[in-house]
């Protein structure tokens, strides 16, 4: 029976295995092994041992410095916005609502972010919301190519993704315990703080730790809507991997920035953890 | 991922036009008809109406629907195709589907460096692709494209094409690309906004800082970008002295505050009025200049880059046949001309500019006068490949 069973998870758990196996640390440890050879000199990569292209990732401060900036300021922006919305759809709205507004926030998801993006362009442009600021009265105002509008896009894109997760877990808020708080007369503000906030962290970290490790590694909507200026490690990757072509360097740029993460990730979750009061179903995702 | 349609040349020659514009409704349901009474076959009706190119996609996608496998000329039933944006009429691929049952699947790319970084990473799966003169030096010593059998293109007659447009195509006396268009990249400026044609780097760096504050844009591009940075000092347009770069970085770091955008996707801030100035390629200039006749184009009097496109067969090109057909097909001299009135680049075979119309051939903007383009430099190999001007491109673009 044990055997059978044993052998029923390793069937069932072999997709995923393959998967991250092939997909996911495979590619990983090329890049590792990438990171310590050199360019070769027509470009690409050339087999060697040296530590030359670590030593020179302050060539990318600024990208770093970018990215760890706009990721989590874009992160605590959408979140911001995220929260009452979440709020309000899963504790306020008629259930005769509900799935209309949650199809609504899910909507944009079906048209390519390089489509919307674009239109963006034409929204922060001249002829756009600054033309009708203009006719305002507040002229001369720049949006398109701005680190402004670049957080602006990427809060537009990754909001569902903020959205989602703290709106599960504020469903599963069992509201008997809001009764007996205000039965008990707390007022509603302090059994916001102390009940609905701190049972609700879980899903605020999984939205955010989708948010910003996403941002952590984007390069379209900056490359869009920041009009080359704003440049994110992900720019500097697709840069140094596809134009010139110093994939050694572009791996060391990318082990970097994955440390980076772990590290931003690790204290963060820390610090949620801690807030949420030591419950220990607050996990990470 | 510009949003600029094929060039509207529609003073010339009429015919070339008709050959040139989609197929009108009238014409289609005539098509049907005809393909409804049997009396042309489907690839046909699906070659003159363009749906052709259409399931030359799905047929890649569902392969056992391909209806061209049955044409047998060991042609095969596909090529793949790597070249630039907004480069070819979509009609010319249908037509040559129809005449031998091969369909083009087109793929497009932004830089050569993008080009070189995908077949040197292995498995492009590509028959033919556009490298500029610039990278065909690197391509052959890195044993990645193959001398060209020229018994299979007949069409290609080396004396037909000028020199200058041809020569990069030969290393060793081994032609392993043939000439597809040539052109320049200079300055294309809103002329209703910078009160007149702006015709020097000079102009366009020293305005981008006053006059023309927040409103010039240069290519996400390090050839170019740098190369008429170096251009604004006089010095060569291909420069790797490391001085000369020097002095390029600080004009490039100051100036960047005021630009509207690094960007090679220049077409719609300049239709809306966004951008008033920007580095441009000769079709781009054409393009604007025709929807937008305020638009002017205009070459760097201190000079700048004049550049040739080839085709050329990557090694282990999986239908090689079909990549010969193809290159040949749009060598010939009248499918040539038909791509050229599409994409308003100029062409360096003389059997080709002898049907293209009088207009266009005195257009300044596709053919400038001879004089005006000594000024300008070839890209070399060693400016496309120069690992400093890589790091001074990716310093200025995080600055």
């Amino acid at each position: 029976m044990a055997m059978t069973r044993e052998r029923a998870r390793a069937l069932l758990l072999m997709p995923a295995g393959i998967w991250y196996g092939v997909l996911l640390l495979f590619p990983l440890a090329v890049v590792l092994v990438f990171s310590f050879g050199e360019r070769n000199p027509i470009g690409g990569y050339a087999p060697g041992f040296t530590l030359e292209q670590y030593a020179n990732l302050p060539a990318r401060f600024a990208a770093f410095r970018n990215t760890l900036t706009l990721a989590p300021l874009g992160t605590l922006a959408a979140l911001i916005i995220a929260y009452p919305l979440a709020y309000y759809l899963a504790l306020k709205v008629s259930a005769r609502w509900k799935t209309t507004l949650l199809i609504l926030v899910i909507v944009p998801f079906w048209t390519s972010i390089l489509i919307r993006s674009y239109a963006w362009i034409y929204l922060l442009g001249g002829n756009g919301i600054p033309a009708l600021l203009e006719a305002v009265g507040l002229g001369d105002i720049r949006l398109i190519n701005t680190p402004f509008a670049v957080l602006v896009g990427i809060v537009y894109g990754y909001l569902p993704l903020m959205v989602f997760p703290i709106y599960v877990a504020l469903e599963k808020l069992d509201r008997s315990l809001l009764e007996a708080a205000a039965d008990l007369g707390t007022p509603p503000w302090r059994s916001f703080l102390q009940i609905t906030l701190p049972l609700s962290m879980p899903g605020v970290l999984t939205g955010s730790m989708l948010v910003f490790i996403l941002l952590t590694g984007e390069f379209l909507i900056p490359a869009i809507l920041g009009g080359g200026k704003v440049f994110f490690v992900g720019n500097a990757l697709v840069d140094l991997f596809l134009q010139s072509r110093n994939w050694a360097f572009g791996s060391a740029v990318a082990v970097a920035l994955i440390v980076i993460m772990l590290i931003v990730v690790a204290l963060y979750s820390r610090a949620v953890r801690r807030f949420g009061a030591g419950r220990d179903d607050v996990g990470l995702m | 991922m510009t949003d600029n349609n094929c060039t509207k040349f529609n003073k010339g020659n009429e015919t070339m036009t008709q050959d040139n514009t989609p197929i009108s409704r009238k014409k289609f349901i005539e098509e049907l008809r005809r393909y409804e009474k049997g009396s042309i076959s489907r690839r046909q009706f699906l070659g003159t109406t363009g749906l052709g190119t259409a399931m030359a996609v799905l047929g890649g996608a569902l392969p056992g629907l391909m209806p061209g496998r049955a044409i047998a000329q060991d042609l095969g039933d596909r090529v793949v195709l790597a070249t630039w944006p907004n480069y070819h009429d979509a009609a010319n691929f249908d037509l040559f589907a129809t005449e031998t049952g091969v369909f083009s699947q087109v793929n497009v790319f932004g830089s050569n460096e993008e080009m070189l970084a995908k077949i040197q990473a292995g498995g492009s799966g590509w028959d033919v692709f556009v490298p500029t003169n610039y990278a065909i030096s690197t391509y052959v010593e890195a044993g990645l494209i193959e001398p060209l059998d020229l018994a299979k293109l007949p069409n290609f007659d080396a004396a037909a094409f000028d020199a200058r447009f041809a020569d990069a195509g030969t290393i060793d006396g081994k032609v392993y690309a043939v000439p597809k268009n040539w052109g320049t990249t200079g300055i294309a400026s809103n002329t209703a906004k910078t009160g007149g044609v702006v015709d020097s780097w000079k102009t366009f760096f020293d305005g981008a800082k006053d006059q023309f504050d927040g409103r010039v844009m240069v290519h996400d591009y390090q050839l170019t970008t740098i190369g008429n940075a170096l251009a604004y000092f006089g010095y060569s347009f291909n420069s790797v002295d490391p001085a000369e770069l020097a002095e390029a970085e600080k004009l490039l770091i100051e100036v960047k505050p005021h630009l509207f955008a690094i960007s090679s996707d220049y077409q719609p801030a300049m239709r809306n009025g966004d951008a008033w100035l920007t580095m441009c390629w000769t079709g781009d200039g054409k393009q604007l200049n025709t929807d937008l006749p305020e638009i002017a184009f205009a070459l760097g009097k201190e000079g700048g880059e004049i550049w040739s496109d080839y085709y050329a067969i990557p090694v282990g090109a999986p239908h090689r046949e079909a990549a010969y057909a193809l290159i040949n097909y749009l060598l010939d001299p009248e499918v040539n001309a038909r791509e050229a009135l599409a994409h308003g680049y100029p062409v360096a075979d003389a059997r080709t500019n002898a049907l293209l119309p009088e207009d266009l051939l005195n257009d300044p903007i596709l053919y400038p006068a001879a004089e005006a383009l000594n000024a300008l430099e070839f890209g070399a190999a060693v400016t496309l490949t120069d690992p400093n001007r890589a790091e001074l491109m990716a310093r200025f673009k995080s600055a």
